[in-house]
Protein backbone atom coordinates (compact mmCIF):
# COMPACT_ATOMS: atom_id res chain seq x y z
CA UNK A 1 0.00 0.00 0.00
CA UNK A 2 1.43 3.30 -1.04
CA UNK A 3 0.35 6.43 0.77
CA UNK A 4 -0.38 9.27 -1.61
CA UNK A 5 1.62 12.30 -0.66
CA UNK A 6 2.16 15.61 -2.33
CA UNK A 7 4.80 18.01 -1.08
CA UNK A 8 3.57 18.83 2.42
CA UNK A 9 0.14 17.23 2.21
CA UNK A 10 -0.73 13.67 3.21
CA UNK A 11 -3.92 12.17 1.77
CA UNK A 12 -5.75 9.49 3.75
CA UNK A 13 -7.36 6.65 1.86
CA UNK A 14 -8.62 4.50 4.71
CA UNK A 15 -10.96 7.20 5.98
CA UNK A 16 -9.89 8.01 9.54
CA UNK A 17 -12.92 9.48 11.31
CA UNK A 18 -13.58 11.66 14.32
CA UNK A 19 -15.94 9.43 16.25
CA UNK A 20 -16.11 11.35 19.50
CA UNK A 21 -15.49 14.89 20.69
CA UNK A 22 -15.74 16.97 23.85
CA UNK A 23 -15.12 20.57 24.86
CA UNK A 24 -14.88 22.08 28.32
CA UNK A 25 -14.50 25.80 29.08
CA UNK A 26 -14.25 28.22 31.97
CA UNK A 27 -16.67 30.95 33.10
CA UNK A 28 -15.64 33.72 30.68
CA UNK A 29 -15.86 31.48 27.59
CA UNK A 30 -19.18 30.21 28.95
CA UNK A 31 -20.55 33.73 28.60
CA UNK A 32 -19.26 34.13 25.04
CA UNK A 33 -20.80 33.57 21.65
CA UNK A 34 -20.60 29.78 21.70
CA UNK A 35 -22.09 29.12 25.15
CA UNK A 36 -24.87 26.98 23.64
CA UNK A 37 -22.43 24.64 21.92
CA UNK A 38 -19.81 23.63 24.51
CA UNK A 39 -20.13 20.16 26.04
CA UNK A 40 -19.39 21.46 29.52
CA UNK A 41 -19.12 24.92 31.04
CA UNK A 42 -17.72 25.53 34.48
CA UNK A 43 -19.83 28.57 35.22
CA UNK A 44 -18.32 29.99 38.39
CA UNK A 45 -14.97 28.39 39.12
CA UNK A 46 -11.94 28.73 36.88
CA UNK A 47 -9.97 26.72 39.47
CA UNK A 48 -12.19 23.67 38.81
CA UNK A 49 -12.11 22.89 42.53
CA UNK A 50 -8.29 22.72 42.58
CA UNK A 51 -5.68 24.59 44.59
CA UNK A 52 -3.68 25.95 41.65
CA UNK A 53 -4.53 26.94 38.09
CA UNK A 54 -1.98 24.43 36.76
CA UNK A 55 -3.89 21.64 38.49
CA UNK A 56 -7.14 23.07 37.12
CA UNK A 57 -5.78 22.81 33.57
CA UNK A 58 -4.99 19.13 34.12
CA UNK A 59 -8.51 18.52 35.34
CA UNK A 60 -9.83 20.12 32.15
CA UNK A 61 -7.79 17.75 29.94
CA UNK A 62 -8.86 14.75 32.02
CA UNK A 63 -12.51 15.69 31.72
CA UNK A 64 -12.18 16.41 28.00
CA UNK A 65 -10.57 13.01 27.35
CA UNK A 66 -13.15 11.29 29.53
CA UNK A 67 -16.00 13.08 27.78
CA UNK A 68 -14.72 12.34 24.28
CA UNK A 69 -14.23 8.65 25.06
CA UNK A 70 -17.79 8.51 26.44
CA UNK A 71 -19.07 10.40 23.40
CA UNK A 72 -17.54 7.80 21.10
CA UNK A 73 -19.27 4.99 23.07
CA UNK A 74 -15.93 3.26 23.56
CA UNK A 75 -14.26 1.88 26.66
CA UNK A 76 -10.84 2.97 27.92
CA UNK A 77 -9.39 -0.33 26.72
CA UNK A 78 -10.38 0.50 23.15
CA UNK A 79 -8.16 3.59 23.07
CA UNK A 80 -4.70 2.60 21.90
CA UNK A 81 -2.94 5.91 22.37
CA UNK A 82 -3.43 9.33 23.96
CA UNK A 83 -1.82 12.21 22.09
CA UNK A 84 -1.90 15.53 23.88
CA UNK A 85 -0.09 18.82 24.30
CA UNK A 86 -0.45 22.26 25.86
CA UNK A 87 1.38 25.53 26.40
CA UNK A 88 3.02 25.09 29.76
CA UNK A 89 6.73 24.32 30.11
CA UNK A 90 7.44 20.62 29.45
CA UNK A 91 3.72 20.23 28.58
CA UNK A 92 2.94 19.33 32.17
CA UNK A 93 -0.83 19.66 31.84
CA UNK A 94 -1.04 16.91 29.23
CA UNK A 95 1.51 14.57 30.76
CA UNK A 96 0.08 14.87 34.26
CA UNK A 97 -3.44 14.36 32.92
CA UNK A 98 -2.27 11.27 31.01
CA UNK A 99 -0.96 9.91 34.32
CA UNK A 100 -4.51 9.13 35.37
CA UNK A 101 -5.24 7.08 32.25
CA UNK A 102 -3.96 3.56 31.81
CA UNK A 103 -3.25 4.19 28.11
CA UNK A 104 0.05 4.74 26.24
CA UNK A 105 0.77 8.44 25.84
CA UNK A 106 2.60 10.64 23.37
CA UNK A 107 3.13 14.32 24.14
CA UNK A 108 3.12 16.75 21.24
CA UNK A 109 3.91 20.45 21.13
CA UNK A 110 3.00 22.95 18.46
CA UNK A 111 2.03 25.85 20.72
CA UNK A 112 -1.50 26.95 19.78
CA UNK A 113 -1.48 24.67 16.70
CA UNK A 114 -1.38 21.56 18.89
CA UNK A 115 -5.00 20.53 18.28
CA UNK A 116 -4.52 20.25 14.52
CA UNK A 117 -1.04 18.80 14.93
CA UNK A 118 -2.47 16.02 17.10
CA UNK A 119 -5.40 15.44 14.74
CA UNK A 120 -3.11 15.24 11.70
CA UNK A 121 -0.61 12.90 13.38
CA UNK A 122 -3.40 10.72 14.75
CA UNK A 123 -4.97 10.51 11.31
CA UNK A 124 -1.61 9.45 9.84
CA UNK A 125 -1.09 6.74 12.47
CA UNK A 126 -4.66 5.50 12.17
CA UNK A 127 -4.67 5.60 8.37
CA UNK A 128 -1.37 3.75 8.23
CA UNK A 129 -2.91 0.95 10.25
CA UNK A 130 -0.61 1.32 13.24
CA UNK A 131 -3.32 2.17 15.73
CA UNK A 132 -7.06 1.81 15.32
CA UNK A 133 -8.19 4.43 17.82
CA UNK A 134 -6.34 7.46 19.18
CA UNK A 135 -7.56 10.12 21.60
CA UNK A 136 -6.13 13.62 21.08
CA UNK A 137 -6.50 16.51 23.48
CA UNK A 138 -5.13 19.97 24.17
CA UNK A 139 -5.83 22.69 26.68
CA UNK A 140 -4.91 26.17 27.77
CA UNK A 141 -5.78 28.25 30.80
CA UNK A 142 -5.76 32.02 30.97
CA UNK A 143 -4.20 32.17 34.42
CA UNK A 144 -1.43 29.62 33.78
CA UNK A 145 -0.49 31.27 30.48
CA UNK A 146 -0.42 34.72 32.07
CA UNK A 147 1.85 33.45 34.85
CA UNK A 148 4.24 31.76 32.42
CA UNK A 149 4.36 34.29 29.61
CA UNK A 150 3.25 37.62 31.05
CA UNK A 151 2.62 39.28 34.39
CA UNK A 152 1.04 38.25 37.70
CA UNK A 153 -2.75 38.25 37.52
CA UNK A 154 -3.28 40.98 40.12
CA UNK A 155 -0.75 43.42 38.64
CA UNK A 156 -2.53 46.65 37.74
CA UNK A 157 -1.16 47.01 34.22
CA UNK A 158 -2.84 47.82 30.92
CA UNK A 159 -2.89 45.22 28.14
CA UNK A 160 -1.41 46.33 24.82
CA UNK A 161 -4.13 46.84 22.16
CA UNK A 162 -2.73 44.05 19.93
CA UNK A 163 -2.77 41.43 22.69
CA UNK A 164 -5.15 38.48 22.86
CA UNK A 165 -6.93 36.68 25.67
CA UNK A 166 -5.87 33.07 26.36
CA UNK A 167 -8.89 30.80 26.33
CA UNK A 168 -9.54 28.70 29.42
CA UNK A 169 -10.65 25.42 27.98
CA UNK A 170 -9.78 22.00 26.67
CA UNK A 171 -10.95 19.97 23.73
CA UNK A 172 -10.60 16.33 22.82
CA UNK A 173 -11.24 14.18 19.75
CA UNK A 174 -11.28 10.44 19.21
CA UNK A 175 -9.79 9.52 15.83
CA UNK A 176 -10.57 6.01 14.67
CA UNK A 177 -10.69 3.77 11.65
CA UNK A 178 -13.91 2.18 12.96
CA UNK A 179 -17.24 3.80 13.75
CA UNK A 180 -18.85 6.76 12.07
CA UNK A 181 -18.29 10.50 12.07
CA UNK A 182 -16.71 13.30 10.06
CA UNK A 183 -13.82 11.97 7.96
CA UNK A 184 -10.35 13.48 7.92
CA UNK A 185 -9.45 13.65 4.21
CA UNK A 186 -5.94 15.06 4.24
CA UNK A 187 -3.45 16.96 6.36
CA UNK A 188 -0.95 19.63 5.43
CA UNK A 189 2.07 19.98 7.70
CA UNK A 190 3.46 23.49 7.81
CA UNK A 191 6.96 24.92 7.87
CA UNK A 192 8.29 27.16 10.61
CA UNK A 193 7.94 30.66 9.22
CA UNK A 194 9.50 33.79 10.68
CA UNK A 195 8.93 37.24 9.24
CA UNK A 196 10.89 38.98 11.97
CA UNK A 197 8.15 40.10 14.36
CA UNK A 198 9.53 40.42 17.87
CA UNK A 199 6.56 41.93 19.64
CA UNK A 200 5.33 39.15 21.95
CA UNK A 201 2.08 41.02 22.35
CA UNK A 202 1.31 40.74 18.66
CA UNK A 203 0.99 37.01 18.06
CA UNK A 204 -1.48 37.47 15.22
CA UNK A 205 1.09 39.27 13.09
CA UNK A 206 3.80 36.75 14.02
CA UNK A 207 1.67 33.75 13.01
CA UNK A 208 -0.09 35.11 9.92
CA UNK A 209 2.86 34.43 7.52
CA UNK A 210 2.98 30.78 8.67
CA UNK A 211 -0.76 30.53 8.09
CA UNK A 212 -0.37 32.00 4.60
CA UNK A 213 2.48 29.62 3.81
CA UNK A 214 0.56 26.50 4.85
CA UNK A 215 -2.66 27.66 3.21
CA UNK A 216 -1.02 28.40 -0.15
CA UNK A 217 0.84 25.06 -0.04
CA UNK A 218 -2.41 23.30 0.82
CA UNK A 219 -4.32 24.83 -2.08
CA UNK A 220 -1.49 23.95 -4.48
CA UNK A 221 -1.06 20.40 -3.15
CA UNK A 222 -4.76 19.60 -3.24
CA UNK A 223 -5.48 21.59 -6.37
CA UNK A 224 -8.30 23.46 -4.64
CA UNK A 225 -9.19 27.08 -4.03
CA UNK A 226 -10.84 28.84 -1.07
CA UNK A 227 -14.33 28.51 -2.54
CA UNK A 228 -14.12 24.70 -2.51
CA UNK A 229 -14.60 24.77 1.26
CA UNK A 230 -17.72 25.53 3.27
CA UNK A 231 -15.50 26.91 5.95
CA UNK A 232 -11.85 27.83 6.29
CA UNK A 233 -11.14 28.08 9.98
CA UNK A 234 -7.92 29.41 11.50
CA UNK A 235 -7.00 28.83 15.12
CA UNK A 236 -6.19 32.01 16.96
CA UNK A 237 -4.93 34.69 14.61
CA UNK A 238 -7.31 37.16 16.22
CA UNK A 239 -8.68 40.26 14.56
CA UNK A 240 -5.40 41.76 13.40
CA UNK A 241 -3.85 38.43 12.38
CA UNK A 242 -6.88 37.46 10.27
CA UNK A 243 -6.85 40.79 8.50
CA UNK A 244 -3.16 40.33 7.77
CA UNK A 245 -3.78 36.78 6.51
CA UNK A 246 -6.49 38.02 4.14
CA UNK A 247 -4.04 40.64 2.79
CA UNK A 248 -1.17 38.15 2.46
CA UNK A 249 -3.41 35.64 0.67
CA UNK A 250 -4.63 38.29 -1.70
CA UNK A 251 -1.01 39.01 -2.50
CA UNK A 252 -0.60 35.36 -3.49
CA UNK A 253 -3.72 35.44 -5.63
CA UNK A 254 -6.20 33.77 -3.29
CA UNK A 255 -9.28 35.56 -2.06
CA UNK A 256 -10.59 34.56 1.36
CA UNK A 257 -14.27 35.41 1.42
CA UNK A 258 -17.16 35.02 3.81
CA UNK A 259 -16.32 31.35 4.36
CA UNK A 260 -13.18 32.36 6.24
CA UNK A 261 -13.45 32.53 10.04
CA UNK A 262 -11.06 32.65 12.97
CA UNK A 263 -11.72 30.78 16.23
CA UNK A 264 -10.18 33.61 18.25
CA UNK A 265 -12.65 36.06 16.82
CA UNK A 266 -15.81 34.01 17.28
CA UNK A 267 -15.34 32.56 20.76
CA UNK A 268 -15.79 35.78 22.74
CA UNK A 269 -18.30 38.57 22.47
CA UNK A 270 -17.06 41.99 21.52
CA UNK A 271 -17.90 43.49 24.90
CA UNK A 272 -15.86 40.91 26.83
CA UNK A 273 -12.74 43.08 26.78
CA UNK A 274 -10.51 40.60 24.96
CA UNK A 275 -8.96 43.11 22.52
CA UNK A 276 -7.91 41.13 19.40
CA UNK A 277 -9.80 37.98 20.50
CA UNK A 278 -9.07 34.59 21.99
CA UNK A 279 -5.83 32.61 21.76
CA UNK A 280 -4.17 29.51 23.15
CA UNK A 281 -4.40 25.80 22.40
CA UNK A 282 -7.83 25.71 23.99
CA UNK A 283 -9.16 28.33 21.58
CA UNK A 284 -9.12 26.23 18.41
CA UNK A 285 -9.73 23.02 20.39
CA UNK A 286 -12.93 24.21 22.04
CA UNK A 287 -14.33 26.03 19.00
CA UNK A 288 -13.72 23.05 16.72
CA UNK A 289 -15.13 20.57 19.23
CA UNK A 290 -18.28 22.55 19.83
CA UNK A 291 -19.98 24.45 17.03
CA UNK A 292 -17.87 23.13 14.13
CA UNK A 293 -18.21 19.46 15.05
CA UNK A 294 -21.96 19.89 15.61
CA UNK A 295 -22.34 21.38 12.13
CA UNK A 296 -20.11 18.71 10.58
CA UNK A 297 -22.22 16.01 12.22
CA UNK A 298 -25.48 17.58 11.10
CA UNK A 299 -24.17 17.89 7.56
CA UNK A 300 -24.46 21.67 7.50
CA UNK A 301 -20.75 21.86 6.71
CA UNK A 302 -19.63 19.45 4.02
CA UNK A 303 -15.95 20.33 3.84
CA UNK A 304 -14.04 22.28 6.44
CA UNK A 305 -10.40 23.32 6.24
CA UNK A 306 -9.25 23.57 9.82
CA UNK A 307 -5.87 25.20 10.29
CA UNK A 308 -4.43 26.13 13.68
CA UNK A 309 -1.46 28.43 14.05
CA UNK A 310 1.13 28.48 16.80
CA UNK A 311 3.82 30.89 17.95
CA UNK A 312 6.89 28.84 18.79
CA UNK A 313 8.50 31.12 21.33
CA UNK A 314 9.54 30.71 24.92
CA UNK A 315 10.01 33.36 27.58
CA UNK A 316 13.77 32.85 27.33
CA UNK A 317 13.90 33.40 23.56
CA UNK A 318 11.77 36.52 23.76
CA UNK A 319 13.74 37.98 26.67
CA UNK A 320 16.92 37.45 24.65
CA UNK A 321 15.39 39.54 21.91
CA UNK A 322 14.70 36.75 19.42
CA UNK A 323 11.89 37.05 16.90
CA UNK A 324 8.70 34.99 17.11
CA UNK A 325 8.55 32.08 14.64
CA UNK A 326 5.15 30.78 13.66
CA UNK A 327 3.79 27.45 12.48
CA UNK A 328 0.50 26.29 10.98
CA UNK A 329 -0.88 22.84 10.31
CA UNK A 330 -4.11 22.11 8.46
CA UNK A 331 -6.55 19.24 8.16
CA UNK A 332 -9.56 18.88 5.88
CA UNK A 333 -12.60 17.38 7.58
CA UNK A 334 -15.59 16.16 5.61
CA UNK A 335 -19.04 16.47 7.16
CA UNK A 336 -21.39 13.55 7.61
CA UNK A 337 -23.57 13.06 4.55
CA UNK A 338 -27.26 12.84 5.19
CA UNK A 339 -28.98 10.62 2.67
CA UNK B 1 19.58 39.60 2.44
CA UNK B 2 16.32 39.12 0.58
CA UNK B 3 14.78 37.74 3.74
CA UNK B 4 15.83 40.78 5.75
CA UNK B 5 14.25 43.02 3.14
CA UNK B 6 11.02 40.99 3.28
CA UNK B 7 10.93 41.07 7.09
CA UNK B 8 11.54 44.80 7.12
CA UNK B 9 8.69 45.35 4.71
CA UNK B 10 6.41 43.04 6.68
CA UNK B 11 7.18 44.80 9.96
CA UNK B 12 6.46 48.18 8.40
CA UNK B 13 3.19 46.83 6.99
CA UNK B 14 2.14 45.43 10.39
CA UNK B 15 3.08 48.66 12.11
CA UNK B 16 0.80 50.57 9.74
CA UNK B 17 -1.97 48.01 10.18
CA UNK B 18 -2.18 48.28 13.97
CA UNK B 19 -5.08 50.48 14.94
CA UNK B 20 -3.74 53.63 16.52
CA UNK B 21 -4.72 54.11 20.13
CA UNK B 22 -5.86 57.48 21.32
CA UNK B 23 -3.58 58.82 24.01
CA UNK B 24 -5.88 61.50 25.41
CA UNK B 25 -8.68 59.37 26.95
CA UNK B 26 -6.19 57.15 28.79
CA UNK B 27 -4.09 60.14 29.81
CA UNK B 28 -7.24 61.77 31.17
CA UNK B 29 -8.07 58.70 33.28
CA UNK B 30 -4.47 58.47 34.49
CA UNK B 31 -4.54 62.13 35.43
CA UNK B 32 -7.70 62.17 37.50
CA UNK B 33 -7.17 58.81 39.23
CA UNK B 34 -3.55 59.69 39.96
CA UNK B 35 -4.66 63.08 41.26
CA UNK B 36 -7.30 61.43 43.42
CA UNK B 37 -4.71 59.11 44.99
CA UNK B 38 -2.43 62.09 45.74
CA UNK B 39 -5.36 64.01 47.25
CA UNK B 40 -6.18 60.99 49.39
CA UNK B 41 -2.55 60.93 50.54
CA UNK B 42 -2.70 64.60 51.45
CA UNK B 43 -5.97 64.01 53.33
CA UNK B 44 -4.44 61.16 55.34
CA UNK B 45 -1.41 63.35 56.10
CA UNK B 46 -3.56 66.27 57.27
CA UNK B 47 -5.77 64.03 59.40
CA UNK B 48 -2.75 62.49 61.12
CA UNK B 49 -1.44 65.96 61.95
CA UNK B 50 -4.90 67.04 63.11
CA UNK B 51 -5.65 64.03 65.32
CA UNK B 52 -2.15 63.43 66.65
CA UNK B 53 -0.59 66.89 67.11
CA UNK B 54 2.50 65.38 68.77
CA UNK B 55 3.54 63.65 65.50
CA UNK B 56 6.22 65.54 63.56
CA UNK B 57 5.61 66.44 59.90
CA UNK B 58 8.40 64.09 58.83
CA UNK B 59 6.82 61.12 60.65
CA UNK B 60 3.36 62.00 59.34
CA UNK B 61 4.69 61.59 55.78
CA UNK B 62 6.07 58.18 56.65
CA UNK B 63 2.76 57.10 58.19
CA UNK B 64 0.88 58.34 55.13
CA UNK B 65 3.09 56.24 52.84
CA UNK B 66 2.62 53.18 55.05
CA UNK B 67 -1.15 53.62 54.94
CA UNK B 68 -1.18 54.02 51.14
CA UNK B 69 1.05 50.96 50.71
CA UNK B 70 -1.26 49.00 52.99
CA UNK B 71 -4.38 50.09 51.09
CA UNK B 72 -2.89 49.18 47.70
CA UNK B 73 -1.78 45.75 48.96
CA UNK B 74 -5.19 45.15 50.47
CA UNK B 75 -6.92 46.06 47.20
CA UNK B 76 -4.48 43.80 45.34
CA UNK B 77 -5.26 40.95 47.70
CA UNK B 78 -9.00 41.21 47.26
CA UNK B 79 -8.60 41.41 43.48
CA UNK B 80 -9.70 45.00 42.89
CA UNK B 81 -6.44 46.79 42.17
CA UNK B 82 -5.80 45.16 38.77
CA UNK B 83 -9.15 46.50 37.55
CA UNK B 84 -8.39 50.03 38.75
CA UNK B 85 -4.91 49.73 37.19
CA UNK B 86 -6.28 48.56 33.84
CA UNK B 87 -8.53 51.63 33.82
CA UNK B 88 -6.11 54.24 35.12
CA UNK B 89 -2.73 52.99 33.85
CA UNK B 90 0.05 55.33 34.96
CA UNK B 91 -2.35 57.02 37.38
CA UNK B 92 -1.98 54.10 39.78
CA UNK B 93 1.56 53.07 38.81
CA UNK B 94 3.39 56.34 39.48
CA UNK B 95 2.23 56.91 43.10
CA UNK B 96 3.57 54.49 45.74
CA UNK B 97 0.41 52.39 45.23
CA UNK B 98 1.89 50.99 42.01
CA UNK B 99 5.06 49.92 43.81
CA UNK B 100 3.02 48.21 46.49
CA UNK B 101 0.93 46.40 43.87
CA UNK B 102 4.02 45.30 41.95
CA UNK B 103 5.32 43.57 45.10
CA UNK B 104 2.03 42.17 46.36
CA UNK B 105 0.83 40.72 43.05
CA UNK B 106 3.81 38.41 42.36
CA UNK B 107 3.83 37.44 46.05
CA UNK B 108 0.25 36.21 45.62
CA UNK B 109 0.96 34.60 42.27
CA UNK B 110 3.99 32.59 43.35
CA UNK B 111 2.80 31.71 46.85
CA UNK B 112 2.02 28.18 45.67
CA UNK B 113 5.66 27.58 44.75
CA UNK B 114 6.61 27.71 48.43
CA UNK B 115 7.32 30.50 50.91
CA UNK B 116 11.09 30.85 50.35
CA UNK B 117 11.78 30.20 46.66
CA UNK B 118 8.24 31.01 45.60
CA UNK B 119 6.88 34.02 47.43
CA UNK B 120 10.01 35.58 48.94
CA UNK B 121 12.23 35.11 45.88
CA UNK B 122 9.75 36.08 43.20
CA UNK B 123 8.18 38.97 45.09
CA UNK B 124 10.65 41.30 43.39
CA UNK B 125 10.41 40.18 39.76
CA UNK B 126 8.69 43.42 38.81
CA UNK B 127 9.79 45.83 41.53
CA UNK B 128 13.38 44.54 41.53
CA UNK B 129 14.63 46.83 38.73
CA UNK B 130 13.06 49.82 40.50
CA UNK B 131 14.85 48.99 43.74
CA UNK B 132 18.17 48.44 41.93
CA UNK B 133 17.99 51.68 39.95
CA UNK B 134 16.92 53.56 43.10
CA UNK B 135 19.89 52.23 45.01
CA UNK B 136 22.35 52.94 42.17
CA UNK B 137 20.98 56.46 41.76
CA UNK B 138 21.38 57.20 45.47
CA UNK B 139 24.96 55.88 45.34
CA UNK B 140 25.78 58.22 42.46
CA UNK B 141 24.20 61.16 44.28
CA UNK B 142 26.14 60.18 47.41
CA UNK B 143 29.41 60.19 45.46
CA UNK B 144 28.65 63.60 43.99
CA UNK B 145 27.99 64.98 47.49
CA UNK B 146 31.24 63.45 48.73
CA UNK B 147 33.33 65.33 46.18
CA UNK B 148 31.44 68.61 46.19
Amino acid sequence: MKIRRQNQTVFFKNEPKIIGHYSIVGPKEGKGNLRKYFSEINKDDDLFGQKTYEKAERVMIERALDGAIKDSNLKYDDIRLVMAGDLLNQIISSSYAARSFDIPYVGVFGACSTMVEALALSACLVDGGHFDTIACATSSHFSTAERQFRFPLELGNQRPPTSQWTVTGAGSDIVSIKGSGPKILCATFGKVTDYGINDVNNMGAAMAPAAMNTLVTHFKDTNTSPKDYDLILTGDLGKLGSEILIDLMEDKGYKLGLNYKDCGQIIFKRNQDVLMGGSGCGCSATVFNSIIMKKLLSGEYKKVLFMATGALLSTTSSQQGDTVPGIAHAVVVEGVKNE
Amino acid sequence: MQEQERNKRYNAYVEAKIAKTHAWPSLFNSFWVGGLICTLGQLINDLILLWFPSVSTQSAWTYTLIILIFLASLLTGIGVFDKIGAFAGTGTIVPITGFSNSIASPALEFKNEGIIFGMCAKMFIIAGPVIVSGTVASMIVGLIYLFL
